[in-house]
Parts: structure tokens; C-alpha cells; sequence
């Protein structure tokens, strides 16, 4: 990806500008250690021109990914696919709003593709000013509700959004009833299903209010009064591996754990067969991706092999469970501002999962955390602190499940030692 | 107990559960097995009848969940006969304003089950935030530490009593919080409250057994908590 002012000779003058200082700040607050420029850049580029991202859309060919969970991976999967076709203009750090955006199709100069990831919220705004020609809608779940939008309310503004859009193309989730409501106002729809762990968000139908009701064996599911049901999904997982609208299996070999990302590189499929690039082609590039924005990302440190996992959310922790391999683990909790201030999610989670293995806790909330544990009967040993925790265990592998500020203050602290 | 087991009803957690509000169940399901108390726990759908039990727990919910949560019980009357009984019911937000005459959801006065004397309307502003209060002496509890995240005022009548003295957060209206009558119970500090609470959930359980001498119980990780989330509010 490169971007050179040549590349903005087609922006009006405002706009070329405003995508000028974008980038000139993103990159001073990446050569001063501020952070990684994605959301700074983009805020000063929109203050010159509001219209910025709009403008820096414009003649792009592009693809948003939205929902709860699984969209960082899932851009990252859908960039590396539409990679076949050339250069990609991604927001990879998770910057998931208009500034974030803006930073990184300015910083991308003019490739005609891109994909970007978008905060549940702001997905109406980012479809009206970027005119995509696919949105992925993964799925919705409980997430910091002390500040979100309740679940149903998304899938609402969802809902409405699709409707007015005739031409975007949809890749939505068969297996969450609320993405099923929210996907199938949209005038075309691929579904794609990889099943789904967490379920309590979605016992009531968001149409009519009545029970949704899920079938004993399979993914099937259905509302008591018929108004909502599970579409059958084009795109299907089997084991590591996706199965194509034509029936056609194709072994995804990931670096990246657990059924989830499985599900992800399915998404990432159906969204690039809609770029053109066909399954076989995409499907070797997704194995590619090592880790996400430090996501899955194995360090080692004094011996200690570790890997970072990050839950964000009672349906993330379940999928971090799955993936977590059988050795000692780290669970570490803080409730700050983009983690939301409260921890009652820690009873929505069952920390079974764990029991039996060495459990260490550390974070500002781990007596929040220790409390629930005790509950739980999942015994485990208070270390305070990450630091702590690699000097508890013996050399080997260590298991880190964290929670968002949490888990970048760790990878803050891995990125100063090594 | 109205057998020889301790019943839990969670009471529809399909409508009402909406942040960690299985954790009261959780919770004095573990303390009562601690003491060597036989629980069965039993979580009843809204399109099941409430059955019999010793203790039901009402949870926090969206609007229209709510709303319809309301409806089914009052048709049901399935709470109403187990509050003569005097069983035990500990509600929790959307769950404490539907125990009251009249709440408000989605912009409409919905009819309450009246087995609470209040009645909710809406606040100009959210109450969203740590919440924490001296307990009715009556009670004989330490101070209540929660957390709260409502868009509701809660009104009390002369029939219930004030569950706390509000010293941080907004509660009832800023002054009061929650509410407490028999062996009804409702506080707006919402989830899993008892987790800071415990000794609210050991009277819950004393009010359902019977039972005044509840064994003691490792309390030194609440006790962590609970001075840990005063001291933020600055009572500690």
C-alpha cells in the first residue's frame, strides 16, 4: 500500500488537502510513540472536510464488516482475499469509526479496493458515505451495555439502514435470529451459517415478539408465530474447512484457533466471491494471517510460550474457551472506558471451561473476576498482575484470555520488553 | 421451604436477563449448597406457568421485553399466589419497577403487578454508574454497593419501605433506593447483585429457610470487592 499527493490530484481541492494532513498526523503520532495514527488522522483530516471519507470512497469498490464480534479478523480475512485482485486499503488497527476510516483510505492512496470494519453503530452513516458494494453482518450480542445501544435496537437500525440501500449486496449470519431481522430487508442476501455458542441474546423474535424456538439437532431455529426463520445458508463450515454455494469444500489450513475464525474465513470468502475472487483463490491467503492487531499473537518471554487471546463480551469469552489449549491460564479483567464500567457479564459467562486447569487471575477487576470464579467452583490463584503471572508459571506455554484494555496493556508490556 | 429442598425459580430468563442477572440465581444456589442446604434451581420461560418454589428472582430487561414479561405474570398470577405464601421475590431493575403498580416502556404506562406499593416513570437523564447506600437499619445489612443502568424514577407508597439511604449514584430518585415489603425486595443495582451483597443473599436465604443460623462462608473475596467498590465511591 503506498499514497503519494499524485494520489489526490483527483480529490477537489478541500478534500486533497484535509487526506494531505490526515496522513501527515497519522504518521507523526506513529513516529512519536502516541499510537498508531489511525484514529488521530483521520480526526484532523474531518475537521478540514467533512465530506472526507465520501470523497476518498468515491470509485472505490467496497466491502463493510460489521457486528459484535469477529469483525476485526474478518476485515483482516477479507482484505487478505480481495488481496488476489491488488492492493487493499484496510483499517487493520480497529479503528472502526468515520476517523478511523478516513485514515485509512487517505493513507492508501488509489487502490480501487477496500474493506473496512465498522462500529455496529456507525454502520448507517459509513454505508451512506461510502456507498459499499457489500456489507458482512456477523452477528449481534451483548456488549458493554452500560454505554451500547440494547441489542434489538441495533438489529433495528440495521433493519431500516438494508432497506434503503437496494443495490449493497448482504453476507449475513443465518444462525442469529437478530442478524436474520436486521439482513433480510436487504434486497439481496448471501447467508452463510458456522453456528453460534452464545444464543441469549436472541430468545424473543425482534419481529413479532414471539418465542424463537431452536431445533435439538443442527443450526435450525424458527419463531412460534413462522414470521422469522433461518434462511439456508449458501456458505457453510465442515470441520477447518467452507463449503461453496456449489457444494465445493475447501481446506482452510489457518493459523488463527478455534471454529469461530473458521466461520470468519467463511465470511471472507462469500464477501471476495462477490469482488470476483473465487473461493480456491482466496481461500490460501486467509492461511496467511498470523495474527489480528495482536490477536492470537504467540510470544515467548523467559521460556514461557504465550498466547494472547482477547474476550470482549460473554459470547467472545465462550469462543476463547474453545480455543485456549489445555495449559496454564492467565484471565486478566479491567473495566475502563472501551471496556465498559461494569463487570456483570462475568455471571452471562460459565468459567467450567477452565476448571482443571492452572487458573491465574490478574487485572484492576480481578475481585470481580474471584468473586465469580468462587461461584463458579473454578479454583485459581490471585497474581495481580501480568508480570506476575509469567513469573508463576514454568517454562511452557501460558494461556492469556483477556478483556480489551486489558489485553492492550499487555501487549504494551510485551512490546517494551522485546 | 415448602419441601425438602431449597427452589430457585428464575422467573423468564428468555425475557428477562439482559447483564449477568443469572448470577443472583448462581449465587445463592452456591451459598445455600455451602451450608449444606439441598437446591434445586429453576429457570421458568415465559410461555411456562410460574410454578411452585421458595425464592423467585426477576432479572433485568429492554423495554419490550418487559412490557411483556408484566403481561404474562399477571395473567399467570403464578407470583401473586407465592407472595402469599410468603415465598421470597428478589427483583432487580426492569424486574423491580414491573413488581410496582405502573412502569413505563417504550414510551407507554404499562399496568404493573402490584406486588410492590410503587410505581416508575422516566427520568430526564439515564442512571447509569456505581450505586451505593446505608441499608433500611430494619434490614440489618451493610451498606449496598451495585451497579445501576436504568432511564427509570421509582416512586415509593407508604405500604414498602426504602431498601437504602442513596449515598452514591441515583437509585429510586437520587435520595432512596430500591424498595422492600414482606418478603419482597427490588433494587435498581442490576446483574448480579448479591455478588457484592452477600449478606442481602444470606437474608434472602434466611427469609426462605427459615433457618436464623446460616454457617459462615469464606467471605475474604466479597470482602476484596466490596472494599474495593465502596472505596471508588469514596466510602471507604
Amino acid at each position: 500500500m503506498t499514497s503519494s499527493a499524485g494520489d489526490d490530484q483527483k480529490l477537489p481541492l478541500r478534500a486533497a488537502i484535509a487526506a494531505g494532513v490526515s496522513r501527515t498526523a497519522a504518521a507523526l503520532s506513529r513516529a512519536t510513540g502516541r499510537g498508531d495514527g489511525s484514529v488521530i488522522g483521520g480526526k484532523l483530516g474531518m475537521m478540514i472536510d467533512p465530506e472526507l471519507l465520501a470523497h476518498l470512497a468515491a470509485g472505490r469498490r467496497i466491502a463493510l464488516v460489521s457486528g459484535t464480534n469477529g469483525k476485526t479478523t474478518t476485515t483482516r480475512f477479507t482484505a487478505a482475499a480481495l488481496g488476489v485482485l491488488g492492493d487493499v486499503a484496510t483499517n487493520s488497527f480497529g479503528a472502526n469509526m468515520p476517523t478511523g476510516h478516513t485514515s485509512a483510505l487517505a493513507r492508501a492512496g488509489r487502490t480501487p479496493f477496500a474493506v473496512l470494519e465498522v462500529d455496529e453503530h456507525w454502520l448507517p452513516k459509513v454505508i451512506k458515505a461510502t456507498n459499499p458494494l457489500v456489507v458482512a453482518l456477523l452477528n449481534l450480542s451483548r456488549d458493554q451495555l452500560d454505554r451500547a445501544k440494547e441489542v434489538a435496537m441495533i438489529a433495528q437500525l440495521w433493519r431500516d439502514t438494508m432497506a434503503n440501500y437496494p443495490d449493497i449486496h448482504v453476507v449475513a449470519n443465518a444462525d442469529d435470529p437478530m442478524v436474520v431481522y436486521a439482513a433480510s430487508s436487504a434486497a439481496q442476501v448471501t447467508w452463510f451459517s458456522a453456528g453460534q455458542r452464545w444464543r441469549d441474546d436472541a430468545h424473543v423474535c425482534p419481529k413479532c415478539g414471539s418465542h424463537i424456538v431452536r431445533d435439538e439437532v443442527g443450526h435450525g431455529w424458527h419463531c412460534t408465530s413462522g414470521d422469522l426463520s433461518r434462511p439456508d445458508p449458501q456458505w457453510t463450515i465442515d470441520g477447518s474447512a467452507v463449503i461453496d454455494p456449489s457444494g465445493r469444500k475447501h481446506e482452510l489450513k489457518l493459523q488463527l484457533p478455534g471454529t469461530v475464525n473458521v466461520g470468519n474465513g467463511a465470511t471472507a470468502l462469500a464477501v471476495a466471491h462477490w469482488f470476483g475472487v473465487s473461493p480456491a483463490d482466496a481461500a490460501p491467503k486467509l492461511g496467511e494471517v498470523a495474527s489480528v492487531a495482536g490477536r492470537y499473537a504467540q510470544v515467548e518471554r523467559r521460556g514461557r510460550q504465550i498466547r494472547l487471546l482477547l474476550a470482549k463480551n460473554p459470547a467472545s469469552w465462550l469462543e476463547a474457551f474453545d480455543m485456549a489449549e489445555d495449559a496454564p491460564t492467565l484471565l486478566v479483567i479491567n473495566a475502563r472506558d472501551p471496556d465498559g464500567y461494569d463487570t456483570s457479564w462475568l455471571f452471562d459467562v460459565d468459567f467450567s471451561p477452565v476448571r482443571g486447569k492452572r487458573v491465574l487471575i490478574a487485572g484492576e477487576r480481578a475481585y470481580d473476576l474471584a468473586v465469580r470464579l468462587q461461584v463458579n467452583g473454578v479454583p485459581f490463584e490471585y497474581v495481580g498482575t501480568f508480570a506476575k503471572a509469567v513469573e508463576a508459571v514454568p517454562p511452557g506455554r501460558l494461556e492469556v484470555i483477556a478483556n480489551y484494555s486489558a489485553f492492550q496493556d499487555i501487549r504494551a508490556e510485551l512490546d517494551r520488553v522485546l | 421451604m415448602s419441601s425438602s429442598e431449597l427452589t430457585i425459580v428464575w422467573v423468564y430468563p428468555d425475557l428477562l436477563s439482559t447483564y449477568g442477572d443469572r448470577g443472583n440465581m448462581l449465587i445463592l444456589a452456591h451459598r445455600a449448597q455451602a451450608r449444606g442446604i439441598p437446591v434445586r434451581t429453576v429457570e421458568v420461560f415465559a410461555n411456562d406457568p410460574i410454578p411452585q418454589g421458595d425464592i423467585y428472582l426477576l432479572g433485568g430487561g429492554e423495554d419490550g421485553p418487559q412490557a411483556l414479561a408484566a403481561q404474562r405474570l399477571l395473567r399467570d398470577q403464578g407470583l401473586h399466589r407465592a407472595v402469599d405464601r410468603r415465598a421470597v421475590v428478589f427483583a432487580v431493575c426492569a424486574g423491580y419497577q414491573l413488581l410496582g403498580s405502573s412502569f413505563f416502556a417504550k414510551g407507554e404506562k404499562c399496568r404493573g403487578l402490584e406486588l410492590l406499593d410503587i410505581f416508575s416513570n422516566r427520568g430526564e437523564t439515564r442512571a447509569v454508574g456505581e450505586l451505593a447506600g446505608e441499608v433500611d437499619p430494619k434490614l440489618g445489612l451493610p451498606t449496598l454497593t451495585g451497579f445501576e443502568n436504568h432511564g427509570g424514577r421509582t416512586h415509593l407508597g407508604p405500604r414498602v419501605r426504602p431498601l437504602a439511604r442513596v449515598r452514591a449514584g441515583i437509585g429510586n430518585d437520587g435520595l432512596s433506593e430500591g424498595a422492600w415489603s414482606g418478603t419482597v425486595l427490588g433494587t435498581y443495582s442490576h446483574g448480579p447483585a448479591l455478588s457484592r451483597n452477600p449478606a442481602l443473599a444470606d437474608l434472602l436465604l434466611r427469609w426462605a429457610t427459615g433457618e436464623d443460623n446460616l454457617a459462615p462462608f469464606d467471605e475474604s473475596w466479597t470482602a476484596k470487592l466490596r472494599g474495593e467498590r465502596l472505596h471508588a465511591v469514596g466510602m471507604q
